[in-house]
């Protein structure tokens, strides 16, 4: 079976189907391989590396689109501009085509693949389940876009993303709101992350919270609350009252922050329009906008598809074309998600459309000249619970340290304290045990009383049990009633002396330290 | 004065005690409460002197005037950043007040006891002695480490337990010696054989203690202290020494437990001594260099971030006090908060040398209280401060006591002060703390050092504050 791989003829395309990385695995699988003279030129593959991977050079543009069972594109089918002919005309008859299709609004080259008997598979329409993620290319390019999003905004954007302190002055950060946590504005958060800046991110759906918290940003919530879940992982359009409250939040932030990227997409509708041109006016000069929805409208009032426009001093891009700004990575990217589908649907040996496979049924818009797109509804599909939420929760390594006595100790200690209360009872003269009994209340009375204590008055705490200590003078003074030479006196005075110092000390410093202690 | 009344005075003066430290539990009731304890004192005093066992007053007023003129001395001079000598040096006074009474109730012949009475008016005279004269000589020890008098190294001797237990063993001989005498009186002399060795005990627990332990130590001895008045009231029979020696003795263990808690270590350990010489000698064996670099910052620059911060939290530690830099920093606070910021200061248990320590500098510098803040009460805020100030702090903010698990302080619970955006650690330089520990805090990246004199440092940076605002 034979891979044709035609050099992309949109002006400005830079990407190729198939790079030659992918071309030897392609041909591991036993598929042969042709591709397109300069095909991959623009994103910096040589006719040569291809050559070296295994694949056969065709010059002839119409020649390649003949030899290839399976043709492999980036772009859907467009008139090329060399040969002045529509290149869906240009498929064999009962050939098959792999690419961008977006059959939803190019109904026009979808009735021209079915007037040529030819078979499309949508890579667009693949569905977002947790199988085919490895082949889902709408995935891999928005990440592209979102990482290109942050670097043309930087480029636009005249001061650095990263607060830096320098000998010459400090620099404040950048703050950034991204509007829409898919992938792209994923993407988007971490390239920014990774530049500096501090960055905020906004998304109908609660569940994508954490996502963005993991990335290193601040996830913005509005009070009202509704789940923007919709299906298949996608957004779905919110209430009034959402709405209001969400666009009063992003004219706040359009005030405070100094980049905007919109990645607000709701399947199958224009973008919605959530930053207005009062926003744009109320943005600091030298702000600027990137809006990712731009093909589909945008999320800017004043957004223009496919161009930078500078409006009350804000610089608005409206690039279609961010992933193919980055050709190499895209191409790599894309390339492994149609290797990945081609293998799925059987390989070169095994190669079948089974109507059966999820995958297959979403993305087949043309079977043999028949559209078929689009498909039947299925039930949704019950999502995975987040990993996240089900996972047990790591134990902190420190409260894990604290030890329980063991039980053994316990009894242990029980039978001691037992034996020595009954030896006690048994030998200890009344007068004993009273003091013992007032002695062990105290002990108690003064562990309550102690931990009621706040720790900011510790200090005065110990200086005042100092002082209270010093009640030891009560001892010495029951003996100095004796001839004032004795040395039992002499004792007694100096056991006064000592505590009276403690008593005299004790409590002065201890007013002394309370009176600094104000509101 | 009747006996009974006596009694009953002594009732009263217990119970004002414990107001006294019930007064402690907020500082709105504190003083209050030490007017409490202090009118206790003085019930307690009156009350003996006029009862009737003290019948000669001459040797009794002329030792109550002294000790109380050289108290009031001590309490009026003392430097707040001193107080933990002074807690000290008490501690010793009530430990040798407990050593003499027991020697002198010894030697008191007057009242003749039998049988099974003698003997635990000898165990109780014993205990008293020893638990005094331990108090004494480790207190002494300690004020002379706080003071700078003895290096605060911990004086690690070879077989220092084996010491230890051969002067526990020789005053339990002794004291057997004492207590079986088979007289009516014991003779004195195995009581003094005791005295000195517990003397020497004292001593070296102490010695081998090193200065980070220093708060430990201390409220330690204010438990001995406490425990030796008690002894005491046992021997004398009085139960307003029994009530006040339990308080005392309770407080102490609190505070002990506390300052153990806070360092995540047994109070065995702490007591054993040799923290930061033994275990500290091979220091975290698998703990590389932190990774990264040390960016220093200057006043300048620091001014400028604070200025710019909303809420802002100050870490004073030990360093801060030594530089008196407590002043100049509750300056830039004030100017700070009339800017509308959040300043809080946080104070970790173990700051400082004595437990509350930090609180009672700070308050001294005019800080309110209610904007010092406990570690629990803050730590959870870290998250959403602008700028963090470490003031000759280490140990008690370094992020290895979280995760790193071959740390020597792996789990003593700190401040996260690393979670702010920007946190500035003033320093006089790249030295690690008292445990002996790198502190990968510096190397962080949202970390900033400031070198330098502490109070020098904070004076530049409120220079450069005041300069601002003025123009």
């Amino acid at each position: 079976m034979k891979l044709a791989v035609p050099k992309e003829c949109r002006p400005g395309e830079r990407r190729v189907a198939v790079t030659p990385e992918n071309v030897s695995r392609l041909i591991k699988m036993g598929f042969a391989v042709a591709v397109e003279h300069d095909a991959g030129a623009a994103a910096s593959f040589g006719d040569d590396d291809y050559v070296a991977a295994g694949a056969e050079i065709v010059a002839d543009t119409r020649a390649i689109w003949q030899t290839g069972d399976i043709l492999l594109k980036v772009q859907p089918p467009s008139m090329h501009p060399a040969l002045n002919v529509h290149e869906a005309d240009l498929i064999r008859e009962g050939g098959t085509l792999v690419s961008f299709l977006y059959p939803g609004k190019n109904k026009d080259i979808v009735d021209k693949l079915a007037a040529r008997k030819a078979t499309a598979i949508a890579v667009d329409q693949i569905p977002r389940i947790t199988r085919a993620q490895k082949m889902d290319a709408l995935s891999s390019m928005a990440n592209i876009a979102g990482y290109r999003a942050v670097v043309e905004a930087a480029s636009f954007y005249g001061r650095f993303f990263t607060g830096q302190m320098t000998a010459a002055g400090r620099v404040p950060p950048a703050k950034i709101l991204v509007i829409g946590a898919g992938v792209a504005g994923l993407a988007a958060i971490g390239a920014a992350r990774g530049m500096g800046a501090i960055v905020r991110a906004f998304d109908t759906r609660p569940t994508v919270k954490e996502q963005v918290k993991s990335m290193g940003a601040e996830f913005i919530e509005l009070n009202v609350h509704e789940d923007g879940e919709g299906a298949g992982g996608y957004a779905k359009e919110m209430s009034p009252a959402f709405i209001k409250a969400e666009m009063e939040m992003f004219a706040a932030q359009a005030k405070d922050v100094d980049i905007i990227i919109t990645t607000a997409l709701v399947p199958n509708r224009p973008a919605p329009i959530l930053i207005t041109e009062e926003m744009v006016k109320s943005m600091k000069k030298g702000s600027v906008i990137v809006d990712l929805a731009a093909e589909n409208g945008g999320n800017c009032a004043l957004t223009q598809p496919g161009e930078v426009v500078e409006r009350y001093g804000v610089h608005i891009l409206g690039y279609t074309d961010l992933p193919s700004r980055l050709a190499p990575t895209a191409s790599l990217l894309f390339g492994n998600n149609l290797t990945h589908l081609l293998a799925d649907l059987g390989g070169a040996s095994h190669f079948h459309l089974d109507l059966a496979d999820e995958v297959v049924r979403g993305a087949l818009v043309v079977r043999g000249g028949e559209v078929i797109w689009p498909p039947p509804p299925r039930p949704p599909v019950v999502l995975p619970p987040n990993p996240a939420a089900v996972a047990p929760k790591a134990i902190p390594a420190h409260a894990a340290k604290q030890k329980k006595p063991s039980a053994a100790g316990t009894s242990i200690f029980l039978i001691v304290a037992a034996a020595a209360f009954i030896g006690l009872g048994l030998v200890a003269p009344p007068a004993f045990l009273s003091h013992l009994t007032v002695f062990a209340l105290a002990c108690i009375v003064g562990w309550q009383v102690v931990w009621n204590v706040t720790p900011a008055l510790h200090t005065p705490l110990m200086s005042v049990t100092n002082a209270i200590s010093g009640i030891i003078v009560v001892g010495g003074m029951l003996q100095v009633s004796g001839p004032p030479t004795s040395t039992i006196t002499i004792l007694g005075a100096a056991a006064i002396l000592l505590a009276t110092i403690n008593i005299a000390g004790g409590f002065l410093v201890t007013q002394r330290m309370l009176k600094m202690f104000r509101r | 004065m009747p006996e009974t009344l006596v009694t009953i005075a002594y009732l009263a003066a217990g119970l004002l005690f414990i107001f006294s430290l019930g007064g402690l539990s907020a500082q709105e009731s504190a003083r209050r409460g030490n007017v409490f304890g202090m009118l206790g004192m003085l019930i307690a005093v009156l009350v003996t002197a006029f009862g009737p066992r003290v019948d000669s007053y001459t040797v009794l007023t002329g030792a109550l005037v002294i000790g109380g003129a050289i108290g009031a001395v001590l309490a009026s001079r003392v430097e707040m950043t001193s107080m933990p000598q002074l807690v000290a040096i008490l501690h010793s006074f009530v430990g040798l007040a407990a050593v003499l009474v027991g020697i002198a109730t010894a030697m008191d012949t007057s009242k003749a006891l039998y049988g099974i009475d003698a003997r635990i008016h000898e165990i109780e005279i014993y205990v008293g002695v020893f638990v005094g004269a331990v108090t004494f000589t480790g207190s002494v020890v300690a004020f002379g480490k706080l003071q700078g008098l003895i290096g605060s190294r911990p004086l690690l001797l070879p077989g220092r337990h084996l010491v230890n237990l051969i002067a526990v063993l020789g005053c339990a001989y002794a004291g057997l010696w004492f207590v079986n005498s088979g007289e009516y009186f014991a003779p004195v002399w195995p009581l003094y054989v005791c005295t000195a060795i517990a003397f020497l005990l004292g001593v070296h627990l102490v010695l081998a203690i090193g200065g980070a332990d220093m708060p430990v130590v201390v409220s330690m001895l204010n438990s001995y202290s406490g425990w030796a008045a008690a002894a005491a009231g046992f021997m004398l029979q009085n139960d307003l020494l029994i009530i006040t020696g339990a308080l005392v003795g309770s407080s102490g263990a609190i505070l002990s437990y506390i300052m153990c808690h806070a360092m995540n270590r047994s109070f065995l350990s702490v007591i054993l001594g040799g923290f930061g010489a033994d275990e500290g000698a091979a220091p975290a064996g698998g703990s590389a260099q932190p990774a990264g670099e040390v960016k220093p910052v200057t006043a300048e620059e620091t001014a400028d971030l604070l200025r710019d911060a909303k809420s802002v939290i100050i870490v004073p530690g030990y360093g801060m006090a030594v530089a008196q830099a407590q002043y100049p920093l509750y300056e830039v606070t004030k100017i700070l908060r009339e800017k509308g910021a959040n300043v809080r200061f946080a104070i970790h248990p173990v700051a400082g040398r004595l437990p509350g320590h930090m609180n009672v500098l700070l308050a001294e510098a005019k800080v309110p209280y209610d904007i010092v803040l406990e570690m629990e009460e803050i730590n959870e805020d870290f998250d959403d401060t602008d700028v963090v100030l470490v003031i000759g702090a280490n140990d008690i903010v370094n992020p290895g006591a979280l995760d790193d698990p071959s740390s020597p302080i792996f789990g003593m619970p700190i401040l996260e002060v690393w979670k702010a955006k920007i946190c500035i650690v003033m320093k006089r330089g790249m030295a690690s703390g008292y445990a002996g520990v790198d502190n990968p805090l510096f190397y962080k990246e949202n970390t900033r050092m400031l070198f330098g004199d502490a109070k020098k440092t904070i004076d530049a940076v409120l220079g450069s504050l005041k300069e601002v605002s003025r123009s």
